[in-house]
């Protein structure tokens, strides 16, 4: 920043200090440009690759082994949607449940919040393989749930709750403290404060949270390889217990297959990926923006 | 309230579709339903998935879905009970036939098609057109001394040689090694490895001194990135080819891929149904997946096994390059 930087006496030693303050802002803008130069290289050879691929017929066709150009990715996007919708649907309720119970019930740290904060802050690190093997010695194996959808979206729970949680903690701790005393002050009960003034204020942070923790859901397969997605259906999944595959599982397989217009289709498959990953980021950008607007107002 | 309820309905519904997951309903005849449930080798997946596609073509109310868990992992939930039939890319190991004789399941083994393990080169070298056994064994051997190009032989430079091959997950390395340096862990270890044929392929293209070898799917679709060697086990060298790969005269590096069904699974019809209408039609199947088809004797034998329903394996004791008719007889 050049208001920063003031021309001080030309001695031996200032000038060393100068030439060090130099070279350190050409080596971050070098590891900034380095990345966006990385960032641009894959998306121009994906582009080159696939974007002939994406079309209707793309979209809506069937996976295809004994004709490769005509391979397409419904199944996978089927599939992909049931596992995000299950994960949304049973994520939210004991995420944001625990949130609310660590940032508006347990206001006296004890023990159990201690432990339950250690839990969850350490389960946001833990490599996503780690939930396949919990959700399959957990789900499939004790409860005997097998590995169809349902054991999928559970485990791609386990994997995405812990954001959840803290993400909307930190959306609850943002709610100023005047709000609740307000609502307390007026005679309404915790419930109600909760309800009817904390959450709404809270809800453009959660949202925002919660998206941007789902669309990392989306981009895994490693935990739903162990729970048994399976590579090739003929048939649309329609219950919790059908087998099913998911939009990367089917990209990486094309990937590795030798025929050239598999590779083709990985690479449609990666931008309809991207794109859908893209959609839900400035989601959650747009949301954001505006609750920081009314804010303001 | 209403966040339990959405918890609750969600483990309601998960102990209903656990209930029904097994029940399959089924009807004879040509229009067969219900849940054909395959997995295993990701070899043999794409023949799995083919198949799986043409005979859906033809019953359309059939429910088939094909894994690509891998051979070992494939066979974990054979034994398990969750799969009909199991993918193999090499025979099954005595230690899974216990365990299955544990849990009474029987089961019928097929063979369903051909690779050919394919020795590589870059197609810059220019000294070596093939390899007998016996330099493969001396190059690849776990205590090999190979090192340089003219190890191998003195007529060859005095280059480094550089090995590519897959990982001790693949079917290949283990069928390789056996056929190679006679034992299925027999390998030397500082080489180049990868899970993936296509890392493989690209790592030989790109390096003169290299030497590796792939499965036969890759070799068509990257003729112009690599040279194929001949291999010589004592009559000359022969390149593979479908059709020395499919008449046993590329030995000892063709193997037969597998598929092990579930005696009992047979009384499903959709099962029986999907093996006869695949095993009648899979030629198609087999080449669409760049895999060798069996010649049609050895289907025949083959659909004869699941009609009579032969168990046990024969293949796992057999010689590498032993002719799968006589095998199967």
């Amino acid at each position: 920043m050049s208001q920063l930087s003031f021309t001080a006496g030309t001695t031996p030693h200032s000038r060393g200090r100068q030439r060090k303050d130099a070279a350190f802002k050409w080596i971050c803008s070098f590891a900034a440009l380095l990345a966006a130069v990385i960032l641009v290289c894959v998306l121009v050879k994906i582009f080159s690759d696939g974007a002939d691929r994406v079309d209707l017929q793309f979209l809506k066709g069937k996976a295809s082994e004994l004709f490769p150009e005509k391979a397409g990715i419904l199944p996978a996007l089927a599939g992909s949607a049931w596992i995000i919708g299950l994960t949304i649907l049973i994520s939210v309720p004991i995420g944001v449940g625990s949130a609310i119970y660590l940032e508006e019930f347990s206001y006296k740290r004890n023990k159990l919040t201690d432990i339950i904060e250690i839990n969850i802050a350490n389960l946001s690190g833990v490599p996503s393989i780690i939930y396949g093997l919990l959700g399959l010695a957990v789900f499939s194996t004790m409860l005997g749930m097998g590995n169809g959808i349902l054991v999928g979206g559970l485990t791609m729970t386990l994997l995405v709750l812990p954001m959840v949680i803290l993400v909307s903690r930190e959306a609850l701790k943002a709610v100023p403290n005047t709000m609740r005393e307000g609502a307390l002050a007026l005679g309404a009960t915790r419930w109600q404060m909760i309800i009817k003034t904390v959450i709404p204020a809270a809800l453009p942070g959660i949202l925002t949270g919660l998206i941007l923790s789902v669309s990392r859901a989306i981009g895994e397969v490693a935990p739903l390889i162990v729970v048994g997605a399976v590579g090739f259906v003929t048939f649309m999944p329609e219950s919790l217990g059908d087998d099913y595959t998911v939009l990367p599982l089917q990209i990486f397989d094309w990937a590795r297959r030798p025929q050239e217009e598999f590779q083709q289709a990985a690479a449609a498959g990666s931008l309809v990926l991207l794109a859908a990953l893209l959609l839900l980021n400035s989601v959650a950008i747009i949301i954001r923006s505006r609750a920081q607007k009314k804010q303001k107002a | 309230m209403k966040l339990t309820n959405y918890f609750l309905a969600a483990a309601a519904a998960a102990v209903l579709a656990g209930g029904c997951g097994n029940g399959s309903s089924s009807s004879a005849g040509s229009s067969l339903s219900g849940d054909v449930k395959i997995d295993g080798s990701g070899t043999v997946y794409p023949i799995g998935a083919a198949l799986t596609e043409l005979v859906a073509e033809e019953f359309p109310r059939l429910r088939i879905s094909v894994g690509a868990s891998g051979t070992g992992a494939g066979f974990k939930k054979f034994i398990a009970g969750e799969t009909d039939i199991s993918n193999a890319s090499r025979p099954i190991k005595d230690g899974e036939i216990d365990s299955l004789s544990e849990k009474g399941i029987e089961f019928i083994e097929i063979p369903i098609a051909f690779d050919g393990l394919t020795v590589i080169v870059n197609p810059g070298n220019s000294w070596v057109d093939s390899l007998t056994v016996e330099q493969l064994n001396k190059i690849w051997d776990k205590d090999s001394t190979v090192s340089l190009w003219s190890d191998v032989d003195p007529s060859f430079p005095n280059a480094e040689i550089n090995l590519y091959g897959p990982t001790s997950a693949h079917g290949t390395y283990e069928y390789f090694n056996e056929a190679v340096n006679g034992d299925a862990e027999n390998t030397r270890q500082d080489y180049s490895q990868s899970a993936e044929y296509n890392a493989l392929i690209q790592g030989v293209s790109s390096d003169e001194n290299a030497l590796g070898y792939i499965g036969f799917a890759y070799v068509e679709s990257n003729k112009d990135k690599i040279k194929i060697l001949g291999i010589d086990s004592g009559s000359g060298p022969i390149k593979p080819t479908s059709e020395t790969i499919q008449s046993g005269t590329y030995s000892p590096l063709s193997r037969p891929l597998l598929m092990y069904v579930r005696a009992d699974a047979l009384d499903k019809p959709q099962v029986a149904g999907f093996l006869d209408y695949a095993l009648n039609n899979a030629d198609a199947a087999v080449e669409a997946a760049k895999y060798v088809p069996l010649p049609k004797s050895t289907y025949g034998l083959a659909l004869e096994r699941i009609h009579n329903k032969v168990t046990g394996s024969v293949i796992k004791d057999a010689e590498p390059g032993e002719p799968l008719d006589s095998i199967l007889k």
